[in-house]
């Protein structure tokens, strides 16, 4: 069972502004019976202020109760001021949200946007970016922006927020090279991300790999304290080595192998591989 | 919360009073440990050899082919795991796509856990959620070295022919292993004329506690350990047996078969009338799932137009306790993998509900749950952008187009 707030709780069971303003000024629609999720949202607009909102929302409690929320905190205010509401005002007004839940809070953000869009008659700005979720419609404007206003670091955290990523999952490796990008340029540097490994190896060639990372990275990190590393053999995703040295002795080995060894590996040549100690 | 519907019995059921009482002893003064040497420890074991002969007369096994474990889960890998390891040559599985994550995980995560590469052949269902039979002949090859079915769906009840299946496995030389987790102590199981060489059941589907299962593995069948120690269970699986919990799944299931006419016929009727009245009143609704060939207890009926979870939280304000195969109640953002092997449209998927009754359940309660159920799903499609509106699934530049 999820845990909401009793605000949550609250909107949803008692949503205010249900219904549809009839000749209204702005609409916005976002979502589908499909995605699980829609809402449309209509608002009356006076001397350039919100003079009135409604929603219609198909979704679950997170859903309909953002959607509540965001027409309580948009109505009497301008609309460069309800321009500047982010999902996680949204999602503060009902004082917090589950993780997996984040995405409603931006379903609510999103309409207002194209109801606001609809209003002045320009296109909407999200909607023009490259599509990288089929799955969910999302594009990699949004993504962006969810990452950088939600400082999210993985791509399940994208999912959370965006919905992208959480049907076929085609999209992942697309997303992660938005968390990669959007983490350079926070970073302020500017680099094309790098290449990704490639996903069918052959046992040569992932042995060939996995041995000039030993060499490049793995061995002189382990020399420095004495140790040492062999590679013995590589069958599917299993990686037999065989430690040497000071390794041998020290009981920090088998974390060495697994936080230090594999993850270096899994980075660097397949992000499936198995690291295992030879046993003797 | 003053009221309380149970109508989630698929999800777990209350332990039985019968059982509890059964228990109680076993907690308290009789703590010896049935594999001592003493009288004290000998007559719990007594005991539990009185429960296997229990469990076994209501699966029509020989108490000596049972295995206690701690839960269906342990079971389904227990029987999958053993199979694999006693025909090392052979890496084809036979599935569904409507297993219960038990057996779904597991078999599609064979590689990694085993260091060898498994080939997996998912069988489709019909939009009644029923198996093709000749396609499943089919798929079976001499690579083939376990078939995994279900015998009963948890989401929708439709129960497969299993005594079919696993004869034509046998007669191949293929070992066969049934999740019967949802059926036992449902409908009527007799294993001495059905072939199978696995079967897994979960106590706490049938008014035992959780955390008792149990794994039943032909005599004759090789069998390999999942869980290796002492030389409980005939060595079969290590670990202090659940004294407590064995005792109360053997009276649970002499309960069942006592109760298992009640199960086919009261309960049966009740759900009838459940799912007749919820669909005769509510419009754009439908049954998921066959309509004969499923479990007594159980309804899953979709309400298009509107979410699972938000009908779940309103039911639940009366009391009334039910499941969704909606993707927002799962966690995930997609819908439940059966209602969509199935092909249930997504506009009727999210909005599905699962009622699972039990012996407890009674008629005003199924009429308690039918006066509250229209006005909530009215409710909430008053509120719903797709109801009574020219768009019947998108709104504006969504480009939702999953086909998973």
């Amino acid at each position: 069972m999820w845990e909401y707030t009793d605000k949550v709780k609250e909107h949803f069971l008692h949503p205010r502004n249900v219904g549809e303003i009839e000749k209204p000024d702005g609409v916005g629609e976002v979502g589908s019976l499909a995605c699980g999720d829609a809402l449309k949202l209509t608002i009356k607009v006076a001397e350039g202020r919100i003079a009135d909102a409604k929603f219609k929302t198909f979704g679950c409690a997170s859903a309909i109760a953002s959607s509540s929320a965001l027409t309580e905190m948009i109505k009497g205010k301008t609309l460069d001021e309800a321009a500047k509401i982010t999902n996680q005002d949204i999602a503060e007004f009902l004082g917090g949200l589950p993780k997996e839940k984040m995405h409603c809070s931006v379903m609510g953000r999103e309409a207002l946007e194209a109801a606001i869009a609809n209003y002045r008659g320009i296109p909407l700005p999200m909607a023009q970016g490259e599509l990288v979720c089929e799955c969910f419609g999302v594009t990699d404007l949004e993504i962006r922006r969810a990452i950088e206003e939600n400082k999210l670091r993985t791509v399940e955290e994208v999912t959370n927020f965006t919905k992208a990523g959480g049907g076929c999952g085609k999209c992942h490796d697309r997303i992660q090279e938005l968390i990669d990008a959007a983490a350079k340029e926070a970073a302020g540097k500017e680099q094309p991300p790098a290449e990704r490994p490639r996903k069918r190896l052959t046992n040569i060639q992932k042995m060939k790999m996995i041995e000039e990372v030993l060499e490049r990275e793995i061995r002189p990190a382990l020399r420095k304290d004495g140790g040492d590393i062999q590679l013995i053999d590589v069958d599917g995703d299993f990686v037999t080595v065989s430690l040497r040295g000071a390794c041998v002795s020290c009981v920090a080995s088998q974390a060495t192998l697994k936080e230090y060894v594999e993850k270096k590996l899994r980075e660097q040549v397949l992000d499936s591989l198995i690291v295992e100690e030879e046993k003797p | 919360m003053s009221r309380v519907v149970y109508m989630d019995n698929n999800a777990t059921t209350r332990v039985a009073p019968e059982v509890l009482e059964e228990m109680l002893p076993y907690f308290s003064d009789l703590y010896g440990n049935p594999s001592s040497m003493h009288s004290f420890g000998g007559q719990v074991g007594a005991k539990i050899n009185q429960a296997r002969e229990k469990i076994a007369a209501l699966l029509g096994a020989r108490p000596e082919e049972l295995i206690f474990t701690s839960c269906g889960t342990e079971s389904d890998s227990t029987a999958i795991l053993s199979a694999l390891q006693s025909l090392p040559g052979k890496h084809h599985i036979v599935t569904t796509r409507v297993e219960h994550p038990a057996v779904k995980n597991l078999v599609e995560n064979l590689d990694g856990l085993t260091g060898h590469k498994h080939r997996l052949t998912k069988l489709p269902v019909d939009r009644d959620g029923t198996l093709d039979l000749k396609q499943y002949e089919e798929s079976l090859t001499d690579e083939t070295a376990i078939v995994s079915v279900m015998w009963a769906n948890n989401e929708t009840g439709v129960v497969f022919p299993i005594a079919e299946m696993a004869a034509i496995a046998k007669s191949r030389g293929i070992f066969f292993h049934t999740d019967a987790v949802q059926a036992v102590g449902k409908v009527p199981i007799d294993l001495a004329s059905v072939p199978v060489d696995f079967l897994s059941l979960s106590g706490h589907k049938l008014h035992a506690p959780k955390g008792i299962g149990v794994l039943y593995a032909r005599k004759g069948t090789p069998f390999v350990p999942f869980m290796v120690g002492g030389h409980q269970e005939r060595g079969r699986r290590g670990g202090t047996e659940n004294v407590a919990s064995i005792i109360g799944l053997g009276k649970a299931c002499e309960l069942a078969a006592a109760k298992m006419e009640e199960e086919n016929s009261r309960v049966r009727a009740l759900r009838d009338k459940l799912e007749k009245d919820l669909l005769a009143q509510v419009p754009h609704s439908m049954r998921n799932g066959h309509e004969t060939q499923r479990l007594p207890n159980t309804a899953s009926i979709s309400f298009e137009f509107v979410e699972g979870e938000s009908i779940l939280l309103h039911l639940d304000r009366y009391g009334i306790c039910a499941s969704s195969g909606s993707a927002c109640t799962s966690g995930s953002l997609e819908p439940s993998h059966v209602l969509r092997a199935m092909g249930v449209p997504f506009t009727a998927a999210h909005g599905s509900i699962r009622f699972s009754l039990s012996i407890y359940n009674t008629e005003e309660e199924v009429d308690y749950v039918v006066s509250k159920v229209p006005q909530i799903i009215a409710d909430l499609r008053e509120m719903s952008p797709f109801w009574q509106s020219e768009h019947r699934g998108r709104t504006g530049q969504s480009q939702c187009k999953c086909v998973c």
